[in-house]
């Protein structure tokens, strides 16, 4: 009987840490101590006694002993090794970096690579290898494209974040609440939501077309005149803004919700990457790219660069206003 | 260099001095945002045609919206009208306490 008992103990314990029960483990130890501290009076001879009691005094002065000794040798010890490693790591890594800087050419150095080689091979043979009349979209686009990608990523991936931290769960029935309460709160910024500002809307109306337009405009004539994807993506996402601003985001929603938001920026990603990888393919290989250059000034010249600028574009001008509507209203 | 642009570069010299000592954080975004603005002309003046269309959309437009909107989130637009009422309040019943004695 007493064997089954404390079987059946012992598969409660362990049920009682397998599934992470609250205080199992403080319990035992409870359990354990009063074991071992119940047979002692009774049958212990005075002798007994008085060496235990010996013993607790001894284990208490050696106790003292080494709190005395952390409190007032051990920390201050710590402490001052702790400021005199700061003040030495910085110092080091200054130095270090000091040092490197006087490794560096003297600034405006003739004889330095970026003055001669690199820039005079940029001017003299940008237009001919990457067909593009504007040099700096040539360079941005063409020679440096792998950067440009990276830095599209960059900014997918802070759109990723602030859409973590300050996107509204849906699923989640404590935020729904929250927002509920916020949207019914006069000091909330979002419950005179939508303004319906006369002077806003009449405003937006003449704008928001002309300011989109020009976005498209500077990011199709990237490779002709000054501009390009990022730009024209900026443009075009002030434009999506003062439309949400004026109208609303009922409105936007008609034609732009989380789901565009992720198809359009995927796929825009997608192709940048797709069409990188291919002149990167086709370069490494020394195989002459299929894609003409055409002729330089139209349209339809210049390679790969005019669509990589509308996929820039799209990044850009999908992730501005995504940044907008996030922080203002805590979803697209 | 002619004069107008001398004229913008002290002016951005001064709007960066203003951003940083001004106390109130819209006043200091509104500066920002004037900053930009001469930014971009002077981007202009400098031959960087594509770096003004990026000043002005980005610099002048995005950021400074979205720094709105962050005092927005953290109250500190309400938060200066609520001092400012407050602020009057004490006068005047630091006025009326006057009289009073």
């Amino acid at each position: 009987m007493a064997k089954k008992n404390k079987k059946s103990r012992w598969i409660d314990r362990m049920n009682g840490w397998l599934s992470d029960e609250e205080g199992a483990l403080e319990r035992e130890m409870e359990a354990a101590q009063e074991q071992a501290a119940a047979p002692d009076i009774e049958k212990l001879s005075p002798a007994e006694i008085r060496w235990a009691k010996e013993e607790q005094e001894e284990e208490a002065r050696i106790e003292a002993a080494m709190h005395d000794w952390t409190e007032k040798k051990a920390l201050p010890f710590a402490r001052a090794m702790y400021n005199l490693l700061c003040v030495g790591i910085c110092v080091t890594m200054i130095a270090l970096l000091l040092y490197t800087v006087t490794v560096l050419p003297a600034f405006g150095d003739p004889s330095h690579p970026i003055n001669n080689e690199v820039s005079a091979r940029y001017i003299e043979n940008g237009l001919q290898e990457t067909g593009a009349v504007n040099i700096v979209t040539g360079m941005i686009l063409d020679y440096r494209a792998f950067d440009t990608l990276g830095e599209s990523s960059v900014l997918f991936t802070a759109a990723m974040v602030v859409l973590f931290l300050l996107r509204k769960d849906k699923d989640s029935a404590r935020y729904s609440q929250l927002a509920q309460t916020m949207d019914q709160n006069p000091h909330s910024d979002t419950y005179y939501e939508p303004k319906n500002d006369i002077i806003l809307q009449k405003t937006a109306t003449i704008l928001v077309p002309i300011v989109l337009l020009l976005g498209v405009y500077v990011v199709l004539n990237g490779h002709l005149s000054p501009g390009g994807g990022f730009s024209g993506g900026a443009i075009m996402g002030a434009g999506l803004i003062l439309y949400v601003t004026a109208f609303g985001f009922a409105k936007m929603r008609r034609f732009f919700t989380y789901k565009t938001y992720q198809r359009v920026v995927l796929v825009a990603l997608l192709t940048y990457a797709l069409s990188k990888c291919y002149s990167f393919y086709t370069g490494a290989n020394h195989i002459e790219s299929v894609i003409p250059l055409g002729t330089p000034g139209a349209i339809l010249s210049s390679g790969l660069i005019l669509v990589l600028n509308i996929c820039v574009g799209f990044i850009v001008a999908c992730t501005m206003y995504c940044f907008y509507a996030v922080f203002r209203k805590g979803e697209l | 260099m002619s004069i107008i642009v001398q004229l913008m570069l002290l002016f951005l010299i001064v709007c960066a001095i203003a951003v940083c000592v001004t106390k109130d954080l819209l006043t200091s975004v509104v500066i920002y945002m004037a900053y930009s603005m001469i930014m971009s002309i002077v981007w202009i003046t400098m031959q960087s045609p594509d770096l003004a269309i990026t000043e002005a959309a980005v610099g002048a437009g995005i950021t400074s919206l979205l720094l709105f909107l962050a005092l927005k989130k953290i109250h500190a637009i309400d938060a200066r009208n609520e001092v400012r009422r407050k602020h009057a309040e004490k006068q005047r019943g630091g006025e009326h306490h006057g009289e009073e004695e």
